[in-house]
């Protein structure tokens, strides 16, 4: 548990390990990215195993920073903060294994992609909403040089605008907090300061803090109306990008919000919590009909990240401990399942067959060609419809039954979005891989056979299902740490049923 | 009052190494410099006035803060003294950079002039009295004048040479229109009779005018809007390191000489401006420079394509932040502006710095130019990320804490009930702005792969290598370690 900051510390070494490396050679390094991103997953899943929900939020390092501004160095984790940190680390890992293809200027592409892991390790570790502001926008930088340099179709569009919509948001979260800031006398970043001190804030204040802060983080999460840089920003990603920004750095986001914006603020929550929960629900709805009519085999699963991290947002948004631990288990399973769907799309097919529109994809029996992609993807399409047996199942049924309990109309209308997700994916399974069940037509097959699928894929793909499938049967694993968390005192002002 | 020289001279043992340098400079080119060669005259004098910055550098600091010097003409205080040494290094960045990319003739020259620039700041940034300050201004002042100029084969450095030099000629008789209505005001030139007069007396339409002239020399000296309209002509125009100089020692001397002015000088004539007792005071004009450079800087530097340029109205836009900061030193007290402008200035003598080394190499100006930098020469790149971000404000670099303590001061002051607070909320949904156009320099030379014909290496002397990397370094400790600076205040 005591080694979890080392997850920091090793991935922004590992960061400037692969700029060395990759003055040497490309694959030297890789291999620094790979004892990377593992040694990271093993300090996580160690902590995992030594972890005690019962003890709440367990500090792992507090020392001044900035002394004449009240900062701390202060790094803690919960069970919310543990599910996150292991998400993260699966993530990274698989991500080295689908980018293992990259030839050009390999160190510094991870380089980068460690500059951000880290920045996220250290969002889902901070104690201190300045430490947390700090990692959250080293985590921002990186994202625009991966996508404008490896990226692919507009990425300099998409990478701008991606990374200007993060910027915007965290320029509302650090107005946010800096007023909570002054507000509250200018002593302390810390969480637990900052709550006390909003006891005494006035409600116009509370209302203007939360919406500030809240929205900031909401950006990121992808939140209906503000959610348009995703789906652009995922298409232009590279692979490995597309799977960290569906998988984890949407999930800082819906962190901060859980994490900052609702405890810090539980008068601003109150009042904005209808918006949000309207917000969430027009967005699952909206984006999973948006989701069904794309050409492009990457757009729709862009836009399936949206609509599950709609879910995420109406979890928060119905204010009890169960629909809150149902978004946190799925921002963890959306982490996953993104990853995979991204992984198939940008890393399997695309840069095998050059084409990602599905009318294109239609005319090749690329179930036959691709066999371990197909079943891969069926897998994953399953398990973001949510089927019983993936991780998507218990998260979104947990969203939804905790959700009704606030209000049965939300879960009505989101429940529709669950019934959008199998038909899009459905619709995309249908037309890429089994598009053509007739023998090939003439000139339909490409020129040269596709390159098989490499053992790194099948390692990252295999990491990946296995996560998803032992979550979807066990979910126990993940709700034991995240129920207690969200029972602590911190949260009784907003969650209902948090007594424990 | 009787003068202590003993005193006096270990107050200024600094400022005499530093003019006894320039003096070396002149000398030894003068006698053994002039059957050398170019090359080798321009080592022997960077050499020397390096020498004579480093002995400064020592002697001031083992100085340290001892309060009022001279019954009061001189206040070396943590903030005086800090502006010392941050002057210094600038100057010493500055040197080395020139050292290795400088294609000017007479290199003793540039180097005495760098130093005596050097004495202006450094008694700029202690100095109390009037007179004195106005002395120590326009030394800093003419000697800038003639650096912007130096390039005799360029007539864009001779346009910049006397762009400046107006616009600085007017500002300085303004500030003296200023400071002799003070003294008819009050009496006296010195900081501290001149606020206990104004006390006494109250205020007069006289006061009003003598503060608008005083800020019309501040808003030049500082790049700020309305009155910014030098910079973007003198930072293209200048050779690149006099440019640095005047972007980075020099704003962050004016700024501890007006903060020293302004708070404990013309404290009484502050204002409010607080939203519900605003009371009319300088503090109402700064807050209009700032709002005003916010919007002038940031959204200008959107349609340069010309990297100096765009440095210059970041200048502009950063001197409203820094405004922002001048204005939050009443309460806070000086230690986030002081923290800003230097970092500021690192970065920017960083940038200039990359930009003198692209130039010496045929490189640029503008910023498609850059393009494929990063194959080029790994190494400028790497530095001009590092300096770019920082004056974004990204963290963990430096830039990013001097803006955060900046705005947290400015909220401080007054909250959201005053201007100040506004003013700080802008300036934070700005640099949204501003990430815009720092991305696409970085986006030419980390992103765009080289143009077809340029894409040789790019060499980097030796010494602007080191001046570089320092710069780059001294940005990440102090981002990373923000107390190793803010705690001389404390």
């Amino acid at each position: 548990m005591n080694a979890l900051p080392c997850t920091i510390y090793v991935s922004f070494t590992g960061a400037l390990l692969a700029l060395v490396a990759g003055t040497r050679s490309a694959a030297t390094a890789r291999w620094v990215a790979l004892v990377t991103a593992l040694t990271t997953l093993a300090i996580t899943l160690m902590a995992a195993v030594s972890f005690v929900p019962a003890l709440g939020m367990q500090t792992l390092v507090d020392v001044p920073w900035v002394a004449s501004l009240g900062v701390r160095y202060h790094l803690a984790a919960d069970g919310i903060s543990l599910t996150l940190l292991v998400l993260t680390a699966i993530a990274a890992t698989a991500g080295v294994l689908f980018s293992w293809n990259i030839e050009e200027r390999t160190g510094e592409f991870f380089a980068l992609y460690f500059a951000l892991i880290g920045g996220v390790f250290g969002v889902f570790l901070s104690a201190d909403a300045f430490v947390l502001f700090v990692f959250y926008e080293i985590a921002i930088v990186p994202k625009y040089f991966l996508i404008a340099r490896w990226g692919s179709t507009n990425r300099e569009y998409g990478a701008m605008k991606l990374v200007l919509y993060s910027f915007a948001g965290s320029a509302l979260v650090l107005a946010g907090l800096l007023w909570a800031y002054a507000a509250g006398g200018g002593q302390s970043f810390g969480m637990g300061d900052l709550a006390a001190a909003a006891v005494h804030f006035t409600r116009a204040e509370q209302l203007g803090m939360f919406a500030l802060v809240f929205l900031g983080f909401a950006v990121l999460a992808g939140m209906f109306p503000f959610h348009t840089w995703a789906p652009t920003g995922h298409v232009a990603a590279p692979t490995a990008a597309s799977m960290l920004l569906a998988g984890v750095v949407m999930k800082l986001g819906a962190y901060g919000c859980l994490r900052v914006a609702m405890p810090l603020f539980p008068v601003g929550f109150v009042f904005w919590q209808p918006t949000i929960g309207w917000l969430a629900v027009i967005g699952i709805v909206y984006a999973g009909g948006v989701a069904l009519v794309q050409g492009d085999f990457k757009f729709v699963s862009g836009y399936s990240s949206v609509s599950h991290m709609g879910f995420v947002l109406l979890g928060l948004a119905a204010a009890n401990v169960q629909a809150a631990s149902g978004a946190v288990l799925q921002m963890f399973s959306h982490g996953i399942v993104a990853g995979l769907l991204f992984a198939v799309v940008g890393r399997m097919v695309y840069e095998r067959t050059h084409t990602r529109q599905l009318a294109d994809l239609r005319n090749l029996p690329l179930h036959r060609l691709l066999p371990f992609a197909a079943v891969t993807f069926v897998l994953a399409g399953l398990a973001s419809m949510g089927m019983p047996g993936f991780s998507g199942f218990p998260a979104e049924l947990t969203i939804l039954v905790g959700t009704w309990k606030t209000s049965p109309l939300w879960a009505a209308v989101a429940a529709l979005g669950v019934l959008l997700a199998a038909a899009f994916t459905l619709r995309a399974i249908q037309l890429s891989f089994f598009g053509s069940t007739q023998p090939a037509v003439a000139g339909a097959m490409p020129a040269h056979p596709l390159p098989p699928i490499t053992l790194a894929e099948k390692a990252g793909a295999l990491l990946l299902v296995g996560t998803t499938v032992l979550i979807g049967l066990k979910p126990d694993l993940l709700l034991n740490w995240i129920i207690p968390s969200l029972q602590s005192p911190l949260y009784q002002v907003i969650l209902k049923g948090g007594a424990p | 009052m009787t003068t202590n020289y003993p005193e006096l001279f270990c107050a200024f043992a600094g400022e005499a190494s530093l003019v006894l340098g320039m003096l070396v400079v002149l000398g030894y080119d003068l006698t053994v410099g002039r059957k050398r060669s170019p090359t080798e005259r321009w080592q022997a004098s960077c050499i020397l006035g390096g020498a004579a910055l480093f002995s400064a550098l020592v002697v001031g600091l083992r100085v340290g803060v001892v309060g009022p010097v001279l019954g009061g003409e001189f206040m070396l205080d943590a903030l005086g003294v800090g502006t010392r040494a941050a002057v210094l290094v600038l100057a010493g960045l500055t040197l080395m950079l020139t050292a290795g990319t400088a294609r000017l003739r007479n290199p003793a020259e540039f180097v005495a002039i760098v130093l005596l620039a050097a004495t202006g700041f450094s008694l700029m940034a202690v100095a109390q009295q009037l007179l004195v300050a106005f002395l120590a201004l326009e030394l800093a002042s003419l000697s800038l004048y003639v650096l912007a100029g130096f390039d005799k084969t360029r007539p864009e450095s001779a346009e910049a040479a006397l762009k400046y030099f107006l616009f600085g000629g007017m500002s300085a008789a303004f500030l003296l229109f200023g400071f002799s209505l003070l003294y008819g005001l009050t009496g006296s030139i010195d900081t501290s009779a001149i606020a206990a007069a104004l006390a006494a007396q109250g205020s007069s339409p006289l006061l009003s005018v003598a503060l608008v002239m005083v800020l019309v020399a501040f808003g030049f000296k500082a790049a700020a809007a309305p009155f910014h309209l030098w910079a973007p002509d003198v930072y293209q125009g200048a050779p690149a390191t006099s440019a640095a100089l005047i972007a980075s020692a020099s704003k962050l001397a004016g700024l501890t000489f007006f903060v020293r002015l302004l708070w404990p000088g013309l404290g009484y004539a502050t204002g409010d401006v607080a939203l519900r007792h605003f009371s009319p005071g300088w503090l109402a004009v700064v807050a209009l420079l700032s709002a005003a450079s916010l919007l002038v800087g940031n959204f200008g530097a959107l349609a340069q394509s010309n990297l100096r340029r765009l440095l210059a109205y970041s200048a502009i836009a950063h001197a409203g932040a820094l405004l922002l900061g001048v204005m939050a030193a009443g309460t806070a007290g000086p230690a986030p502006l002081y923290f800003y402008a230097a970092t500021y200035g690192l970065a920017t003598v960083g940038a200039f710095g990359v930009v003198a080394v692209l130039e010496a190499a045929g490189v640029g100006p503008q910023i498609a130019d850059l393009a494929g930098l990063y194959r080029r020469s790994p190494l400028l790149a790497g530095c001009l990320f590092i300096f770019i971000l920082s004056l974004a404000g990204i963290p963990p670099l430096a830039g990013f804490f001097g803006k955060f303590a900046v705005f947290a001061a400015a909220l401080n002051f007054g909250g959201l009930a005053s201007v100040t607070g506004w003013l700080a909320f802008a300036a934070i949904f700005l640099s949204a702005v501003a990430l815009y156009y720092y991305l696409r320099v970085l986006k030419q030379a980390l992103v765009a792969p080289p143009a077809p014909g340029a894409d040789g290496r790019i060499a980097v002397p030796g010494a602007a290598a080191l001046a570089l990397l320092l710069a780059a370094l001294l940005l990440v400790v102090l981002g990373v370690f923000p107390s190793l600076l803010l705690q001389i205040f404390s």
